[in-house]
């Protein structure tokens, strides 16, 4: 997948990619160049105290550095460039999957993940594609050159590079090797570590109140010693590393000096070709463990590959009509026709047989206990979830042959999670339409109950929203959500729990603000409260999926015993009677 | 009623404007924080390329100062350390030195060998000054030559194996000093670890109240681990290239003080030019920086949002928003990688200037006989040798930086104030009773804002008190204040007659099971979280429990059953089934004083019935208090207490209240009066806390 990833993303970057290859070479040849110069210093130069020679050497030597250093530099500025220009349409392709997906899509990942995978995964596979194309190319160039270069000073040493190099690494790869899963384990060990505390922290005052300190601490104790166990044993290894390194360099350049001195001595070879092949080795090895170091990083960046790659390769589940009809009316008439519906992976389905009309200037209300699937039924309507069987049909068209746009302008929720997006106030509110102007925001807040602490706030519809909504209270933030949905002026309202968070006088005074913007609007209203939908046209009790009773609240006050307990657990006796 | 929307159990002053703000975070409930942890961006891989956010320390030398001060306790070890690292660095310091009189023998074997045997070295310089080859004489005659003669090998084989062994000692007294440094470290951190969580518990609970948990969490996680990181490799390593960059300074010159200077030049140099890129790329870094985390926040907002964005029909415009925003990430990462990416060949660059120059120079040198050529070797080696470390240098000093920003952070963590320490002078009789009695309790969370004042009543022993009142009333702060989770300004609180100040924690708060408003369970199986209310409960007891709070209903439906792992996730189990849970964990703990906070707010009306009747069970013989919104729960309680602001307004029983036609009668009216309950209590506000992670 990191080849498949590394080819799709980098294909309009190649040139760039060649650019770097070609800025590399030049600049690693600029590098091997020098020794041979020095050596000719020697050779040429000091053995016949021919000062001239050395000057003018010395001059092209320089000359040589500094194409050495621009050719790098060029060669830096590719592969930024490429490599930062792949990680951008990389991360770009994961959100855009991401935003095409239904949320039964998404659900198969689960959002955290997702975000990871966007984040995280993308930046390691970036990272890698970063390395390789500053050192990974670099490194095996330097390596044949130094190699050829070797040779060329005296091919009777080259046994010397054969044995050194497969013995660096043969000794760096097997402590690498030990060390990763190490590592792996070491990152699981601090995760849980860090997850104790903060469960200590989270939990504090049950933590105190059943005296658990001593367990807790117990607790951390173990985690803490398992930590510095693996971190021990990580240590042990790795401060082998570079001494392990350091010894193979020297032995290497010991080896040079004797055997290459008898060849000097012999006369096959001369003092500055000695001290050259010295150089290319310690080169030649440099980037063998450059080379090492960087491969430990494809097993890594391979995994978040495979991770993103998972991402790609969905296809969405919930396909746009290519042939969408333009329904009649546009007054917001819901319909459920024999709807049945179930979770990818469930064994049971959420919602069966499910038929009902919703008119529009009517509401709706729902209720049910926890998991009746209250808030499945809810999400069929913006299509966050086809039905698996039966339909869904809005202006008595079918919600599959509409075009989104249609659904989206006449349908707007209010989420039983009231999300808000960092941000202010005002940004929030035009979330669904940016174009609508102060004063229809003024007018949602009023009607949402809102506009009192907005205009409490010093910034007023200007005020900061920090992610997710956590700096107003869970309250405040349900009806800035109840005003964001208002502000789309929608043909069909879906109010999941929205009021769970209100007091009891405020859900009142919403509920009669909203009678009058709703009017002409279909509503949908999933309740826990009987004072909540109580007023509703129609009231469909759910449960385990189905619809059990329907009718009003009177009726069913009557007809339906599980209406009745439920409206008995919330009120006395004396006041239902 | 403008703090109807605050949240009772964050007890940071729920009237006063200065606590809102933590009220506000905090309030928002443990889903959130996770939420905020969760996905902080490349945390965990920032480190690795040395381009973390650069944190800077207040108090810089005293904070590194006490860094240090936690490795006293490892004087010897560390004095063993730097011992082995000078030794170490002696070593290879003086290597290349030995390696270039090696250099030397060959080459005196190759010139010796041109000159015919017989003659001694010196008749050969006079020789040649007479045919005037002057440079080629005094070349000669610092050369260590004996005419005729080849490579001297038995000198070239002692000079080697003396290099060998030297090399092998250092290597080995490295490898040990990092092996002896990792335990000492690691012996530190663990320590530090133990002490930052001994810490948290004996923290005051007003601590947590007063900060944000995302804080007091990454000073005991992230900057604990951050200290780790620099001890273990920042330190070593900068003892090691520090005193490397000082021995082969001192070797250069000894060798040849000309060719160190011209070395020395190239490090002002470098230091120039790095300083110049450094700081440039370290500018753009902390853009590239500023751009991932607003990326990865709007990735995250978008992921978590998706739902909306669909619903809206947000698509195109969240897509234009994020290309926006990658588009400058791709901008300045660019800029940083390719900055940054130029100090290496820059800083080469000046290292082949010296070697160019060493080359030249030292050449001359030979050549005049001003050097022997082993020692030019030797110094190419210094010379490259040199910049390494350098470099080492000043991404190990950025490393410590930060390292010493995060002790700066744990030592005020672990420097804050303590709870009370423990005065037990009394026990308990071993059969506690339940009496409860608060006389004259005066309280408050911040001294300008009084919250509970001149507060007296008693529970008698078996009864069951039920405390309503809107939000901010005080009625967590009263039953909190039975736990001593709070000191009294005022007044005192007995149980059992029994001064609770007098009683150790511990004792005091193993009498009583209390059941929160926020269903807190840690990561571990449905099993394991009702067994925290009594460690050494057997399964039976564990079962009966679960039984009696209708827990083991929904456990059966579960795959694994009681082995369910309940994670941070929780998509598992339901916010009111964890609130179930939390009540058997109580339940098991079989406490002779029951608190109640809000226990079943998150569970559906129906169930709640259910949990009532166990309630009702688990309170029978025992002191309890309940606070709850719903009131049918409280409707049965022996002595009902009304609170406003701190004071109990009404004191009763159900309809000794009603009769009243006082607060408590507008309260109840309010319930199914609905729409025209204007004056009602906020009694569902308490919702708030719950609802955001359900």
């Amino acid at each position: 997948m990191l080849v498949t990833l590394i080819r799709r993303f980098s294909k309009p970057y190649l040139p760039y990619i060649g650019a770097v290859v070609f800025f590399q070479l030049a600049s690693t040849i600029a590098a091997l160049y020098l020794p041979s110069l020095n050596a000719q210093i020697i050779d040429e130069g000091v053995s016949r105290g021919d000062t001239d020679y050395i000057w003018r050497t010395g001059g092209v030597m320089l000359g040589v550095a500094l194409v050495q250093v621009a050719t790098a530099i060029a060669g830096v500025y590719f592969g930024s460039k490429a490599a930062m220009a792949f990680g951008r349409d990389l991360r770009r392709g994961v959100f855009r999957q991401v935003s095409s997906f239904s949320a039964k899509d998404v659900n198969v990942f689960g959002a955290p993940t997702l975000i990871t995978r966007g984040t995280n995964d993308v930046q390691q596979v970036q990272m890698l594609m970063l390395m390789g194309l500053n050192f990974m190319v670099a490194t095996p160039i330097m390596c044949i050159g130094g190699i050829f270069m070797a040779l060329r000073e005296d091919l009777n040493l080259s046994w010397l590079v054969w044995v050194s190099v497969p013995l660096l690494v043969v000794v760096v790869g097997y402590i690498v090797v030990r060390l990763m899963p190490l590592f792996r384990s070491m990152q699981k060990k601090i995760d849980r570590l860090n997850g104790i505390l903060r469960e200590q922290i989270i939990g504090i005052r049950v933590v105190r109140a059943f005296v658990r300190e001593p367990h807790e601490a117990e607790r951390f104790g173990a985690a803490n010693k398992e930590l510095t166990d693996v971190s021990l044993k990580i240590g042990a290894l790795f401060v082998l590393m570079f001494p392990a390194i350091g010894m193979i360099l020297h032995i290497s350049t010991a080896a040079v000096l004797w055997f290459g001195g008898q060849r000097v001595d012999a006369g096959e070879m001369q003092v500055g070709s000695l001290t050259a092949f010295l150089q290319y080795l310690l080169q030649i090895l440099m980037a063998v463990m450059m080379g090492t170091f960087m491969a430990m990083m494809i097993p890594r960046a391979s995994v978040c590959a495979d991770r993103i790659g998972e991402v790609l390769d969905v296809e969405p589940s919930i396909h746009e009509t290519l042939t969408p009809v333009a329904p009649a009316a546009k007054a917001g008439r819901v319909e459920f026709r024999n709807v049945s519906f179930a979770y990818p992976g469930a064994e049971a389905p959420v919602l069966s047989g499910i038929s009902f009309t919703a008119e529009p200037g009517q509401t709706v209300a729902i209720i049910g206990s926890t998991g009746a699937g209250k808030t499945s039924l809810l999400s069929l309507l913006p299509r966050l979830y086809d039905a698996d069987s039966g339909e869904v049909l809005l202006d008595g068209v079918p919600l599959t042959q509409l075009d989104r746009s249609e659904i989206t302008q006449r349908v707007a929720m209010v989420p039983q999670r009231p999300y808000l997006f960092s941000g202010t106030i005002e940004h929030n509110l035009r979330f669904g339409r940016p174009e609508a102007t102060d004063e229809q925001l003024w007018d949602a807040l009023t009607v949402a109950q809102a506009a009192d602490f907005v205009r409490e706030k010093k910034d007023g519809l200007g005020a900061r929203i920090s992610q997710g909504g956590t700096n107003v209270s869970g309250g405040q933030r349900q009806r800035l959500c109840i005003a964001r949905a208002l502000v789309t002026e929608p043909k069909v309202f879906l109010f999941d729990d929205s009021f769970s968070a209100l007091d009891v006088a405020t859900d009142a005074r919403l509920r009669r603000a909203l009678k009058s913007k709703t009017a002409d609007a279909t509503v949908i209203i999933v309740g826990q409260r009987v004072s909540t939908i109580a007023d509703a046209d129609q009231i469909l009790v759910l449960d385990n999926g189905r619809i059990v009773d329907r009718g009003t609240h009177e009726e069913l006050l009557q007809s339906s015993s599980t209406y009745q307990e439920i409206v008995e657990s919330q009120l006395t006796a004396e006041a239902v009677a | 009623m403008s703090t109807n929307e605050k949240v009772e159990l964050e007890p940071a002053g729920p009237e006063s404007g200065a606590g809102s703000s933590a009220a506000g975070s905090s309030g928002a409930g443990p889903g959130d924080d996770f939420y905020e942890e969760e996905f902080t961006p490349g945390e965990a891989d920032g480190g690795m390329f040395g381009n973390l956010p650069a944190k800077k320390a207040q108090h810089f030398w005293p904070s590194a100062k006490r860094l240090m001060g936690l490795l006293k306790p490892e004087r010897t070890g560390i004095i063993a350390v730097l011992a082995m690292v000078t030794v170490a660095v002696v070593l290879n310091v003086v290597a290349p030195r030995i390696l270039g009189q090696a250099m030397d023998v060959i080459f005196g074997g190759v010139v010796g060998k041109q000159l015919p045997a017989g003659g001694t070295k010196e008749q050969f310089v006079e020789g040649l000054r007479a045919q005037g080859q002057d440079n080629f004489a005094d070349m000669l005659a610092k050369m260590n030559v004996v005419p005729g003669a080849g490579v001297d090998f038995q000198q070239l084989a002692f000079l080697i194996s003396v290099v060998l062994v030297m090399y092998f000692v250092a290597n080995i007294f490295l490898w040990l000093q990092g092996y002896v440094l990792n335990v000492l470290v690691m012996r530190v951190v663990r320590r530090l670890r133990d002490d930052t969580e001994t810490k948290l518990n004996r923290l005051p609970l007003n601590y947590f109240d007063t900060r944000q948990r995302g804080d007091i969490l990454s000073r005991v996680t992230n900057d604990v681990d951050n200290i780790q990181q620099a001890l273990q490799q920042a330190f070593a390593q900068l003892v090691n290239s520090a005193l490397t960059v000082i021995g082969i300074v001192i070797m250069m010159f000894i060798v040849s003080w000309q060719l160190a200077l011209i070395a020395l030049v190239a490090l002002p140099l470098s230091a120039v030019a790095a300083g110049i890129i450094g700081s440039r790329s370290q500018k753009l870094f902390a853009a590239q920086w500023k751009n991932t985390g607003e990326l990865n926040g709007q990735i995250e907002e978008s992921f978590s949002g998706h739902d909306l964005v669909r619903v809206f029909g947000r698509d195109a415009d969240m897509l234009a928003r994020f290309d926006e925003r990658n588009e400058a990430l791709y901008q300045a990462s660019f800029g940083a990688q390719f900055v940054s990416g130029m100090i290496m060949p820059v800083m080469q660059f000046v290292s082949y200037l010296s070697y160019v120059g060493i080359a030249v120079v030292g050449g001359l040198r030979v050549a005049s006989g001003g050097m022997s050529l082993g020692d030019a070797t030797a110094f190419i080696q210094y010379s490259r040798e040199f910049t390494q470390p350098l470099g080492q240098m000043a991404g190990m000093a950025n490393m410590l930086q930060s390292g010493v920003a995060s002790a700066e952070r744990v030592f005020e963590f672990l420097d804050a104030e303590e709870q009370d320490a423990e005065t037990a002078t009394e026990q308990l009789p071993a059969k506690t009773d339940g009496h409860v009695e608060f006389r004259h309790v005066t309280f408050s969370y911040t001294p300008d804002k009084p919250l509970i004042e001149d507060l007296s009543f008693t529970a008698e022993p078996g009864h069951t008190v039920a405390i309503v009142g809107p939000t901010g009333a005080g009625k967590t702060t009263l039953v909190n204040l039975v736990m001593r989770f709070y000191e009294l300004q005022g007044g005192s609180i007995t149980l059992d007659g029994v001064d609770i100040t007098h009683l150790s924690r511990a004792e005091l708060r193993a009498k009583v099971g209390m059941v929160l408003q926020d269903a807190w369970l840690f990561g571990g199986t449905i099993y394991d979280n009702i067994r925290y209310g009594k460690l050494d409960a057997t399964e039976d007891q564990v079962m009966e429990a679960a039984k009696a709070t209708f827990v083991d209903r929904f456990v059966r439906a579960l795959p694994d059953g009681y082995n369910t792992i309940i994670d941070e996730e929780g998509n598992n189990v339901s916010a009111g089934e964890k609130q179930l849970i939390t009540i058997a964990r109580a339940f098991v703990a079989n406490p002779s004083l029951l608190i109640l906070d809000e226990a079943t707010s998150s569970v559906d009306t129906r169930t709640e019935v259910l949990v009532q009747k166990a309630m009702a069970a688990l309170r029978t013989d025992r002191t309890s208090f309940v606070i709850a919104h719903r009131l049918s729960t409280i409707r049965d309680a022996d002595t009902i207490l009304v609170m406003e602001a701190g004071r109990i307004v009404e004191q009763g029983a159900h309809a000794q209240l009603l009769d009243l036609k006082g607060a408590y009668y507008r309260l109840y009216m309010s319930q199914f009066a609905g729409e025209d309950a204007e004056t009602a209590f906020s009694e569902n506000t308490a919702n708030d806390a719950t609802a955001v992670h359900s």
